[in-house]
């Protein structure tokens, strides 16, 4: 226990001092709120679905969760390239406490990058359709946190280099976030697209998140749940399974 | 304290480590020595659990590393050639870390921290970031974690690579102050063979992967009729240089062979 605590505090320490990695990394979202969020409001409710605001909020929170916690389980990338990694490695505890200490203290700061930019949210004018239901929505930010950091984690194992983690970011992170529903409805999509969006496991998260906030679901509650946890499940295991095999 | 029987290590067609055997006693200080990619660092590898040897025994204070590997791990501490502190924490934390991870009593760790920065000259740099440390400070700081956990053994693969006569003298003092005091077995590789000659007990030569001799530096000196322990090195290994990319570029040739019979 000792072992995951302390590699836990490692992950917030090191999230806590990084001042300007916070600013930086609350930039993307809110430039995507303020730019989109405004920017394409007008045609939003022209097209009589409401405030753009309300709508994408849930899904910029799902986002931040996403990304923030994909970097932190890639950041073994650098973990592996100044040496930290192999006096972990070669310490009397198995891999399981290590990669499960790395997971959850990745997972938890992006619980607090989400909270903030829900704080953010507000902010600029969201409302949630009852305050009662902030509670379910941090169980899906919590969710959302967990499967990708176990996500990070097994791609974090894999990759070796600088050009990897550029193919992992365009090639699954962005196309995760677009077709996750996070900046329009699910709903009307053509055949292949709401075929791909339903294979997306960020889709059940943002669902999950818009439904809590603003009782807007596309599938259901039930589903949400189920899916994010049994996904969650599998990216643990396989996230525990490629660390094991990490050679130094 | 260590003892290696026939030990093999295959990386495909290329053997890194070829039928090796030797022995070290407890508190001794061993200093195993060779040409760029003789084996040493491999070696050093499947002694500490990181690389699965493909033949031959390793007994690390009686426990087989490749099966009890906790146990194991608990017994040693090991310095690597390149460096693996966290420059984002301070040398306190990374200590605390180091502790909490090979299962020390609060207490003794706090004690021993304090104990082994002094002795290291890091306590008054103990809240500073590792990241803004001078090359020999983290490796002070390094060796002074891995005696930490009050190791039997402790491993240091070319720890005074890149520091100058300055440092080297002051870490040698002090590993073999804590070898005195504390008993530790001292396992080291070196490119530097004043150093060898001046702080190890034993010495074995590794070239190609095989021990080409072993026996005191003065013995090693006597063998070869030379008056330093660098001529009687070269008297064993000769003097062509080798590859320091042997083994990769060997792994490529056989990527290249794979392809072709397809």
């Amino acid at each position: 226990m000792g072992a995951i605590y302390i590699l836990w505090l490692r992950e917030l320490k090191r999230y806590v001092r990084s001042r300007v990695q916070i600013v930086v990394s609350l930039g993307q979202p809110c430039l995507y709120l303020l730019a989109l969020g405004f920017g394409l409001g007008p045609v939003f409710r022209q097209a009589g679905h409401g405030s753009y605001l309300q709508f994408m909020a849930p899904g910029v929170v799902g986002m931040t969760v996403l990304f923030s916690s994909v970097f932190s389980g890639i950041a073994m990338l650098w973990d592996r390239q100044f040496g930290f990694l192999k006096e972990t490695l070669v310490a009397p505890v198995s891999r399981m406490q290590i990669m499960i200490g790395r997971t959850l203290g990745g997972a938890t700061v992006a619980v607090i990058q989400g909270t903030l930019i829900l704080l953010i949210c507000l902010i600029a004018g969201f409302r949630p359709h009852s305050w009662l239901a902030i509670p379910l929505a941090f169980l899906f930010v919590i969710m959302i946190a967990i499967v990708f950091s176990a996500l990070g984690t097994a791609i974090g194992s894999v990759i070796k280099d600088m050009q990897g983690f550029q193919l992992v970011m365009n090639f699954m992170v962005m196309p995760i976030f677009f077709l996750s529903g996070a900046l329009f409805p699910l709903a009307n999509l053509p055949l292949v697209m709401s075929v791909i969006t339903k294979l997306d496991p960020l889709a059940y998260g943002v669902d999950g998140l818009r439904g809590a906030l603003i009782n807007a679901w596309h599938f259901n509650l039930a589903l949400d749940v189920t899916l994010l946890a049994s996904i969650a499940a599998i990216f643990l295991s396989a996230g525990a399974y490629l660390f094991s095999r990490i050679e130094v | 304290m260590i003892s290696v029987t026939s030990l093999v290590k295959k990386f495909g067609d290329f053997t890194a480590v070829d039928d090796v055997s030797f022995n070290v006693a407890q508190g001794e200080i061993f200093a195993f020595l060779g040409p760029n990619g003789a084996g040493k660092t491999t070696t050093i590898k499947m002694l500490t659990t990181l690389l699965r040897p493909t033949s031959g025994r390793i007994e690390l204070d009686g426990l087989d590393p490749t099966v009890k590997q906790k146990l194991a791990r608990q017994r040693f501490g090991i310095v690597f050639q390149d460096p693996s502190l966290d420059g984002e924490q301070t040398a306190w934390e990374n200590m605390d870390l180091h502790g909490v991870l090979y299962h020390i009593p609060r207490k003794v760790r706090v004690q021993r921290t304090e104990e082994l920065l002094k002795l290291f000259e890091l306590w008054d740099r103990k809240d500073a970031y590792v990241k803004t440390f001078s090359g020999g400070m983290k490796r002070r700081l390094e060796i002074a974690r891995g005696f930490l956990h009050t190791p039997k053994i402790l491993f240091l693969d070319e720890p005074t690579l890149g520091l100058d006569p300055q440092s080297r003298n002051q870490l040698w003092t002090h590993v073999k102050r804590l070898n005195e005091t504390e008993k530790t077995t001292v396992f080291l590789t070196t490119h530097y063979m004043d150093e060898a000659d001046r702080v190890a007990h034993r010495i074995a030569i590794i070239d190609h992967g095989k021990i080409v001799a072993q026996g005191t530096p003065a013995e090693l000196k006597e063998q070869t009729q030379t008056d330093s322990l660098e001529a009687a090195f070269l008297a064993f290994t000769g003097s062509t240089l080798r590859e320091e990319s042997a083994d990769s570029k060997e792994r490529l040739r056989q990527m290249a062979q794979m392809f072709q019979r397809r």
